[in-house]
């Protein structure tokens, strides 16, 4: 510093000096500085830029797959469904729909009865009146003839009428009673009949009420199929639930492993020993771990066998007769686990009341009588957990397979959002610099203000010199 | 194929190689000599302590201490842990029911040889190769020899945890303390000497540390 402020006797003159030629060295070599400075900027504006296309680039192609798999996997959920909903359809048609050549036998026989009966009931007008003839005698008796016996024949008449009238009525009531037992009988008919009719429009519905659900799940389908972005959005938003539902479930099942292995841990000492250790952890801990894994295995296995998931394409497309010897192999597997679990359970109680005698015979309690009347309630409890959680165990297949279907589409769209957030950061940093270079060559004119008014000054004097000289 | 033989390997590896011993061992020598017969219930007490803290594969002696103790014939009971906690139960029971035994027919001896005794005790340890060796000495320390036993030898407690418990007073050490300070700073340079960690504890309501 000295040095700099000591070329001249005086400090000030020196750094005057000193300044006045950093000043004219800055201004001859302005412009290649600026072009620097510049060209600087630029590159890195175009190397951040080149790099946020490439990152999004990659985002869109990403997004592309993406898009994809969640259609594919949309795709595939729907066929999964309308199969269902036909094999539903099937079942109904073969269960309730074919017998109906019976069914129309049965109805035809019925309105067949019916119509009989109605034959039967018809109303037989009843014979004219036997006085009738009588009356039209009476008046065809001439006057002349006199009318003397027409009291009598009159007489006779109201007997026959009376008589007639009677018999009638006898006759019309046996018919109306005939009638009335006929129509009777025709009402078990007309129940059946009611019965038999409501019972295929009740088919008839649940097959619309199918139909109405298969159309729409192929409205679906084939919006799927023709990649639409409501498509997409709605399986977006349907992953995402899928995913932390089933990660919730799959907590869950977490829990009960946890317990399960608790249960069996302690006793399985009893087997391979307490003491042995593979790879720093006992090995008791892993048998116990292994046993509950091999469970959780059998039951993956049992549930791709019974078709309810669709992990593992191959067991899907055995022939039927193999998949259900596996049904049959995995479920006995899970049973016999089951059955040692529940034996565990029932020795780690054994061993605790060991324990706890020798502790109380250790700490001076005596023989301390530890199996009291409710003991065997928590052994039973101990020994239906240890039974019932493989089994339990079994179902987290389930959300297993939906866990692992989302999580595809979950971490697709955490890379979409981080490589999107990349690329926007790359563009923003490249255009930082760009105007960083420009901020730079403002920032390097600042200190050259002098030489720069002066040279603006003399441009503007020549200017006008030229001007000046043209107009003349 | 050559995956999973390759990953059967490496399991069957670990298996041989990561079994760790990290048991320990603990011998137990129980005056039995003159006054201190009388505090034999408080060694009692103190197996039965200790037999509560021991686990699979730990080993455990209890030894008197009388007239020459160097001998297998002053060890009362010993025992070796299995590894299933079934077997451990009834070992420690059987165990319980030796020195409760021994408690109830132990008579006093003349003399005092806690030297032979703690020879006995680090060759017992030592055949036994525990991870963690621990000498509790239930007695007063004050070492009396009978005429002809040498004990003036050195031990190798290179590794040993001495534990002295219970280490009454003598009527004479309340007459001259002196006595009483100087018997525990021979033991304790003596054990120190030979390698050995030296601890005293006479308050027996506070076990939890003593393991």
């Amino acid at each position: 510093m000295n040095f700099f402020l000591s070329i001249t006797p005086w400090p000030v003159l020196s750094a005057l000096l000193w300044i006045v030629l950093v000043v004219a060295a800055l201004y001859f070599a302005r412009p290649t500085a600026h072009k620097l400075i510049l060209a600087a900027g630029n590159s890195l504006h175009k190397m951040f830029r080149t790099a946020s296309v490439s990152v999004a680039g990659a985002e869109s192609g990403l997004a592309n797959r993406n898009r994809e798999v969640l259609l594919a996997a949309g795709r595939e959920a729907k066929e999964r469904i309308v199969e269902r909903e036909f094999d539903r359809i099937n079942e109904t048609v073969r269960k309730d729909l074919s017998n109906y050549s019976a069914l129309h036998r049965s109805l035809s026989e019925s309105i067949g009865r019916i119509e009989q009966d109605h034959k039967d009931a018809v109303d037989v007008p009843p014979d004219p009146p036997g006085w009738v003839k009588a009356v039209e005698a009476v008046a065809n008796i001439d006057s002349r003839e006199g009318r003397v016996g027409i009291g009598n024949v009159l007489s006779d008449i109201h007997k026959s009428l009376v008589k007639a009238h009677k018999e009638a009525m006898v006759m019309y009531h046996e018919a109306s009673g005939k009638r009335h037992e006929l129509l009777r009988k025709m009402r078990p008919e007309w129940r059946q009949i009611q019965q038999t009719l409501g019972k295929v429009g009740k088919n008839v519905d649940s097959l619309l009420n199918r139909s109405v659900t298969i159309d729409r799940h192929m409205q679906e389908y084939e919006d799927m199929v023709k990649g639409e972005d409501r498509a997409v959005s709605i399986l977006s938003s349907s992953s995402l639930v899928y995913f932390f539902v089933s990660a919730l479930v799959l907590v869950v099942a977490l829990g009960g492993a946890t317990i399960n292995f608790s249960l069996i841990a302690r006793p399985m000492a009893e087997m391979v020993g307490g003491t042995t250790l593979i790879g720093g952890f006992k090995t008791a801990d892993i048998a116990a771990l292994v046993i509950i894994m091999v469970e959780i295995s059998m039951g993956l296995f049992l549930m791709e066998s019974l078709r309810i998931t669709r992990l593992f394409p191959v067991i899907g497309a055995l022939p039927d007769k193999t998949r259900i010897r596996m049904i049959w192999i995995t479920f006995t597997m899970l049973f016999l686990l089951a059955s040692v679990e529940a034996g565990l359970a029932y020795m780690r109680e054994v061993l605790l009341h060991d324990e706890l005698a020798t502790s109380a015979l250790l700490r001076g309690d005596g023989d301390v009588a530890l199996s009291g009347d409710y003991m065997w309630i928590t052994t039973a409890a101990q020994m239906g957990m240890g039974f019932i959680l493989p089994f339990a165990l079994t179902f987290v297949a389930i959300p297993l397979e939906t866990f692992v279907h989302s999580l595809r589409t979950v971490i697709g769209l955490l890379a979409i959002g981080i490589l999107r957030f990349l690329s926007l950061s790359l563009r923003l940093l490249g255009s930082g610099f760009r105007y960083l270079g420009v901020l730079c060559t403002q920032l390097y004119d600042l200190p050259l203000f002098i030489p720069l008014w002066w040279a603006a000054r003399e441009t503007e004097n020549a200017a006008s010199a030229k001007t000046s000289f043209s107009e003349i | 194929m050559k995956l999973f033989s390759a990953l059967a390997s490496c399991l069957l590896l670990a298996s041989c190689g990561a079994s760790q011993s990290n048991n320990s061992g603990v011998y137990m020598l129980v005056d039995t000599s003159g006054t201190y017969r009388e505090e034999i219930q408080k060694a009692e007490q103190i197996i039965r302590y200790t037999l509560s803290r021991l686990d699979a594969t730990d080993s455990f002696a209890v030894a008197r201490i009388d007239t020459g103790s160097f001998s297998e014939k002053d060890i009362v009971a010993k025992m070796t842990f299995d590894d299933r906690p079934s077997m451990i139960n009834r070992q420690k029971r059987l165990f319980a029911e030796q020195v409760q035994t021994f408690v109830d027919d132990s008579r006093s001896s003349q003399y005092t040889d806690i030297t032979g005794g703690l020879l006995q005790a680090v060759e017992f340890l030592n055949e036994k190769k525990p991870a963690a060796k621990t000498v509790l000495i239930f007695s007063d320390l004050k070492e009396e020899l009978e005429e002809g036993y040498i004990r003036d030898i050195s031990i190798e407690l290179d590794g040993f945890d001495v534990i002295a418990l219970n280490v009454t007073k003598l009527r004479s050490d309340n007459v001259d303390p002196r006595e009483y300070l100087t018997r525990l700073d021979e033991w304790q340079a003596r054990v120190e000497k030979s390698g050995g960690s030296w601890r005293v504890v006479n308050d027996l309501d506070g076990l939890e540390g003593l393991l």
